[in-house]
């Protein structure tokens, strides 16, 4: 046999995905019933559902896999995860493959729930707790000023309605709720971090 | 009954001015009346919800999630964290079954605590507000301060994800999971058939992908109405937030005519124990719950 037609069963991608992706361990484990791609409650959105996102991993396809915004349609109902027959923890491997695709920089550019996913993150460790009004700011200039203000034109009678029943409050603009030790919370999150990034090769 | 003691995790939605707060005033209510004593833990954090793993990765979660056990175990040892928010409840108990099973992430993870002067001991159980209700209290004992029976109402029990799904309350189906229409039906409401019961809201994806997840807040809130339902009850706060708040768009979209209120459990279990409409939270809706606002006045 060639080698030509043997390198392409190698499977790089399945170790890599193995060492590297949170819950990666269990992909090998997929008997490509389909049960989860059934199950999921967007399941029509995603281009590769969860057992071809599996056996593309098996096959060696970096490239679809770390690009494709499947994974991104995740809502985090663990539907799929409790209906498995093999038990596969399917939600948190999806999830591990989208932070391991954003990380490494290939996940699609704009991908609305990785923007905002990475809005979430960095407004809840700022001061340990998540600033609801700041983020809705946040989420709605991502795509820059005039369309902040539509958005939030958009939103008007909701965001007053949720002021006026007091679960929006306008205060929280100059700074509101947070941790005490905001210092060791940062330096905490950011030894987590280092050790993540060494063990998975990202580069800070 | 013996008193009860819980170190307190109320989590960011909870907070004054944020989206769950009349969450909190009900639950403080509910508990006050079933002589339930629960201790906020200092300085807790956020656990990092159901999206933050795309940034935050594995072990920055990991962290995140142990920081609260530490800081209970500091502070409150001996007792159980309780967990009123379905996301800080489902991190938490991912977070302590990873790093129970596994002395590489327990190891790497207390290296991340000690940067905060903290330590992981696993000693913290984990429960949700309705496991110390239906497990540690009961039903029998839940129906004991009823004064005002929620007659007449019926209510679509709609459970949602993540307080169903992948634990799940003790001895609970996950497709067709029944507490919720008992807690019902023990403050004295009907609790209808409701085929919606586990469908996912959307969650996180409401902001990110609005379309999709209003597609399944209009399912949810239809089929209470096909049951006959007059509100829908529900453990969660992402739930309940989105649900209520987005059948105004859904409206405008579609040109339907969604106006359900959405409820809290605690806010039932408050008003049948004879609590105020303030008390109950029942001032913190946009669609408001009129015929729970008249049994208080009763």
């Amino acid at each position: 046999m060639s080698e030509q037609a043997t390198a392409r069963y190698t499977n790089d991608f399945l170790k890599e995905v193995e060492k590297n992706v949170e819950e990666g361990h269990w992909v090998k484990m997929c008997m490509q019933c389909g049960v989860c791609a059934g199950s999921c409650p967007l399941g029509s959105a995603w281009e590769h559902p969860p057992q071809e996102i599996f056996m593309m991993i098996r096959a060696g396809k970096r490239e679809e896999v770390l690009t494709s915004d499947s994974m991104w349609m995740c809502t985090s109902c663990y539907n799929c995860m409790v209906r498995c027959p093999r038990q596969l923890p399917i939600t948190h491997i999806m999830h591990g493959l989208a932070n391991y695709a954003h990380r490494l920089g290939l996940a699609p550019k704009g991908q609305p729930t990785r923007e905002t996913a990475t809005l979430f993150w960095n407004n809840l460790i700022k001061k340990g707790r998540v600033n609801e009004l700041t983020f809705s700011l946040a989420l709605y200039f991502k795509d820059g000023f005039v369309q902040g203000i539509k958005n939030a034109l958009n939103m008007q009678s909701i965001g007053l309605g949720l002021v006026m029943a007091k679960r929006l409050n306008p205060m929280e603009i100059l700074g509101g709720h947070g941790v005490k030790d905001q210092a060791g919370l940062k330096a905490m999150i950011a030894k987590a971090r280092e050790i993540e990034d060494r063990k998975k090769g990202f580069s800070a | 009954m013996a008193k009860k003691e819980y170190a307190f995790y109320p989590g960011c939605s909870s907070q004054k001015g944020a989206s769950a707060s009349n969450y909190l005033t009900s639950v403080n209510a509910m508990c006050d009346k079933l002589d339930v004593t629960i201790t906020e833990i200092p300085d807790w954090n956020c656990c990092g919800a159901s999206i933050g793993y795309a940034e935050g990765g594995e072990l920055p979660r990991l962290a995140l999630s142990a920081r609260n056990f530490a800081l209970a175990e500091k502070h409150m040892p001996g007792k159980e964290m309780v967990a009123t928010c379905a996301a800080c409840w489902l991190a938490q108990r991912e977070v302590k079954e990873r790093i129970d099973h596994s002395e590489v992430l327990l190891k790497e993870t207390n290296e991340a605590l000690a940067a905060a002067g903290l330590q992981y001991q696993g000693t913290t159980p984990i429960r949700h507000m309705v496991e110390v209700l239906i497990e540690d209290l009961g039903y029998d004992a839940l129906k004991q301060p009823v004064v005002k029976p929620l007659e007449g109402i019926k209510f679509a029990g709609y459970v949602g994800c993540q307080t169903n799904r992948p634990f799940g309350i003790d001895g609970e189906s996950f497709e067709n999971p029944v507490y919720l229409d008992k807690l019902v039906e023990t403050v004295g409401g009907e609790a209808v058939p409701y085929d919606q019961k586990v469908t996912c809201c959307g969650g996180a994806l409401a902001f990110s992908e609005p379309e999709k997840s209003q597609k399944q807040i209009r399912d949810i809130v239809e089929s209470a109405y096909d049951h006959g339902a007059e509100m829908i009850v529900t453990p969660c706060p992402l739930c309940q937030a989105n649900v209520e708040i987005y059948q105004s768009e859904i409206n405008k979209k579609h040109g339907t005519k969604l106006n359900m209120p959405v409820l809290y459990y605690s806010q039932l279990m408050t008003v049948a124990y004879g609590g105020t409409a303030k008390e109950a939270g029942l001032d913190g809706h946009l669609i408001r719950a009129k015929r729970l606002e008249d049994i208080t006045k009763k």
